[in-house]
């Protein structure tokens, strides 16, 4: 059976953009999936994605792609603390890169805001919307979902 | 009038800074201006926080509480004298984080501490004219204050978020009449490109804030016949934590009409969001009958009074409200003045 190949992983958590990312275009084609947690899953068998895949990698060409949005409130299921970032995040570390198991969807990756909680593995999180970088003085800024303990 | 309120929400940021941490570094007296501005802490934007993620976290409370589809919502309007581009709405972020879908009128204001009345005025209209069903204004602010300036005290961060309707079993507080007063008065100002405003100083006080906020009231009681025993609560713009005091005693309203309403001695002055805040704050502990006064204040100048009469559908809807106390006490974190001077941009690794 043919499986589409996994889309590559999002550089901004661990290593920042690239030039080619900071570009209008393609800030905006994402700002659904950064503003959001707006991913999809297959009908056929319920597994839930995000990002969005155009094919199950279950059911193949028998998928049935529908769009979702999940909720944003989860559980910290692995988690880092960057004290050596990208120079995009320079000014930010230490910071808490997480992945969070979704109450209603996939494991998904992101920023993990220390509100006072330092966040752990089994944290109780919920979504939030925060600036994640400013392209200099000119540039646009980029906004995104991070999540913060409960 | 039709339209009324079907649900707010509201955004503060966790950080505070106090008033001791900023006086010690200019070697002035803490006591006295927490004395002379009454007010003890602020809050503080977190570095990944501005106007437009803040407007946000205010709006999804608000959908969140009024119970609707996001996609219903017709107009957002969003004030702040803060908005992160000077060219590129802060409302277009707002809508898009809401997936409020593309068919809606959006538009930023700017009229200093009161664009978030102002835009509830300008959705009033929409709704009363029927050309849409719901409508948002926020007022939301990382508000600017020049080191070493008074204002330093007092420009805080935070935003209050409402949402208008006309049906009536949603409506959760009726606005019964909304006016305005409105001059052009040089008391508080900032040019394109400049870093922090600049102020008249004590000129600010009586031709600023205090005339435009009595007329404003007055020309409500004589158009509406209230007077200010008639209201339950009020709530004035708080620019500091003695100002709003004073004028609620030249029109007559007792400290405790206006207390559940007075955030800034605690959170300082959050500018367009400190009357949506303060309303947000006495919606909390308000009861069905019970009837508010707004009026809110803008440098420049302007005041927008309102008189609001609370519904029978506030209690059944407070399931799904954020309180705005429970906001302000949530997780809050003291900062001191270096870590201030980080979360505001003004130092930074090399």
């Amino acid at each position: 059976m043919w499986v589409e190949a996994e889309p590559p992983q999002w550089s901004i958590y661990t290593r920042g953009q690239t030039d080619m990312e900071r570009s209008s275009s393609s800030l905006w084609r994402k700002i659904r999936s950064r503003y959001n947690l707006v991913g999809n899953a297959c009908e056929n068998c319920n597994t839930p994605y995000f990002p969005q895949r155009i094919v199950c990698r279950k059911c193949g060409r028998k998928s049935r792609m529908v769009e979702k949005i999940y909720s944003g409130n989860g559980e910290v299921y692995s988690i880092t603390k960057i004290r050596t970032p990208p120079d995009t995040f320079r000014d930010e570390a230490p910071y808490y890169i997480g992945i969070v198991k979704l109450d209603d969807g996939p494991k998904v990756e992101g920023h993990i805001i220390e509100n006072g909680t330092e966040p752990k593995i089994g944290t109780r999180v919920r979504i939030r919307f925060r600036r994640m970088y400013v392209d200099g003085d000119e540039g646009l800024i980029y906004y995104h979902y991070k999540f913060e303990p409960v | 009038m039709t339209a009324g309120i079907v649900g707010y929400g509201v955004h503060i940021p966790i950080y505070r800074i106090r008033v001791e941490d900023i006086a010690r570094v200019w070697n002035e007296d803490a006591e006295s201006i927490k004395k002379g501005l009454g007010i003890k802490e602020k809050s503080v934007p977190g570095r990944d926080e501005d106007a437009a993620t803040i407007a946000v976290e205010a709006a999804r409370r608000a959908v969140r509480h009024a119970g609707i589809d996001a996609h219903s919502i017709g107009a957002i309007y969003v004030g702040s004298e803060s908005h992160p581009y000077a060219v590129k709405p802060t409302a277009t972020i707002v809508s898009a984080a809401l997936e409020a879908g593309n068919r809606l009128m959006a538009a930023d204001l700017e009229f200093a501490c009161k664009a978030g009345t102002a835009g509830l005025q300008m959705v009033m209209g929409l709704i009363d004219s029927g050309m849409i069903k719901y409508g948002m204004s926020i007022g939301s602010d990382t508000s600017q204050g020049r080191p070493g300036d008074a204002l330093e005290y007092t420009a805080s961060a935070g935003g209050g978020a409402f949402i208008l309707g006309r049906e009536k079993n949603e409506i959760i507080a009726d606005i019964i009449k909304t006016v305005s007063f409105t001059s052009d008065t040089p008391d508080f100002w900032r040019r394109e490109g400049a870093g922090f405003p600049s102020h008249g100083g004590r000129f600010t006080g009586e031709p600023g804030y205090f005339r435009h906020i009595v007329h404003a009231t007055k020309m409500l009681f004589e158009e509406t016949g209230f007077k200010n025993s008639d209201f339950d609560y009020a709530v004035f713009h708080q620019p500091n934590g003695k100002f709003p005091i004073g004028v609620a005693a030249q029109l007559g309203f007792t400290d405790a009409q206006i207390k559940n309403g007075l955030l800034t001695p605690i959170i300082g002055n959050t500018y367009s969001g400190a009357s949506m805040i303060g309303l947000a704050a006495t919606l909390d502990v308000a009861r069905p009958g019970q009837k508010i006064l707004v009026t809110s204040f803008g440098s420049g100048a302007g005041s927008d009074s309102f008189a609001i009469e609370v519904t029978d559908n506030i209690e059944s809807k407070r399931k799904n409200l954020e309180k705005v106390m429970d906001i302000v006490n949530k997780d809050r974190t003291y900062i001191d003045y270096s870590v201030y001077l980080k979360n505001r941009n003004s130092i930074r690794k090399t």
